[in-house]
């Protein structure tokens, strides 16, 4: 099974690359960005019946910085 | 003074650190590669270096601050035993939970390496001890992510309690309350963005940082 962790800044952390993209897309003539805020998106290839609260253990002791991040877990659809 | 260094894939302070503490101290400190599960018996300080630990992969110090010898430094922290972290050591503590907060993205974006004032906040801890009250020192950075953020409650705290050893006299990073260096509350690990190893004998152009050292030594032995 298959698992997509997204990991985002938490509201109101000040987010300089997010600022940074903001200001090319104004810069490519997008005018009607209101705010940019960058993550990152972690994909997992997971043993069948991992469960939510293991992936979320993951989440916590690594993949994300809970001090300043905070994390959402999509299971994905086998193919 | 026992003293170790940590060396870690794509640390690179860790030779300039091991210099600093054997000019010192007069004892060259161990070299203990993140493998390790344990430290070298009797261990009295333990260094973090700077440099760009496992590439700054997922976030700068993450994989590091997970490494088995972190098991080892946490204890010997636990215990007592003196932890200095400076720049990647300083994002590896905060990762590994020894201090609180996040060292984020420069504000600017841009890579700093630079001497930078500081002002010495705090003369009364183990590390900044050979330093006056609110005396101004150079010390150079040379880093991408030393912007600290803590929730206010948190800065508040650190304030409050002391635990600001040094603040950027100006503007170099975008870190809250210009925060350079901060203490955890036992008082025995220090975390900061600035490189006082790179700041030593004269050669350096400044010696600023050697006092760090030297107060240390004091305390420690």
């Amino acid at each position: 099974m298959k698992a997509r962790v997204f990991v985002t800044l938490k509201p109101g952390v000040l987010d300089p690359q997010g600022k940074a993209i903001h200001h090319a897309l104004e810069g490519l003539g997008f005018g009607g960005v209101q705010e940019v805020r960058a993550g990152k998106l972690i994909e997992l290839e997971l043993a069948d019946g991992t469960s939510d609260d293991e992936i979320a253990d993951m989440c916590r002791k690594l993949l994300a910085n809970t001090v300043i991040e905070n994390f959402k877990i999509e299971r994905m659809a086998t193919a | 003074m026992k003293s170790a260094v940590l060396v870690f894939p794509g640390s690179n302070c860790d030779r300039d650190l091991a210099v600093a503490i054997e000019q010192v101290t007069g004892r060259a400190p161990a070299m203990v590669w993140h493998r390790e599960a344990e430290l070298p018996d009797g261990t009295d300080f333990i260094a973090i270096p700077g440099g760009f630990s496992y590439g700054d992969y997922l976030r700068s110090g993450a994989m590091a601050a997970r490494s088995p010898i972190m098991r080892a430094v946490s204890e010997a922290a636990g215990r007592g035993v003196p932890v200095l972290g400076i720049c990647n050591g300083f994002q590896v503590l905060t990762e590994a939970g020894l201090l609180p907060g996040a060292l984020m993205r420069n504000a600017g974006l841009h890579f700093v390496c630079r001497p930078v004032g500081l002002k010495v906040e705090n003369s009364q801890s183990i590390f900044t001890s050979a330093y006056r009250a609110g005396e101004e020192i150079s010390i150079p950075v040379a880093h991408h992510d030393g912007n600290y953020q803590a929730d206010a409650e948190t800065l508040d705290r650190l304030e409050s309690e002391g635990r600001v050893a040094f603040r950027y006299t100006g503007e170099v990073n975008g870190s809250a309350r210009s925060i350079a260096g901060i203490i955890n509350a036992q008082g025995n690990v220090l975390g900061m963005m600035p490189h006082p190893e790179r700041a030593l004998e004269t050669a350096h152009g400044n010696t600023d940082g050697r006092r760090l050292f030297e107060g240390l030594l004091e305390a420690v032995a």
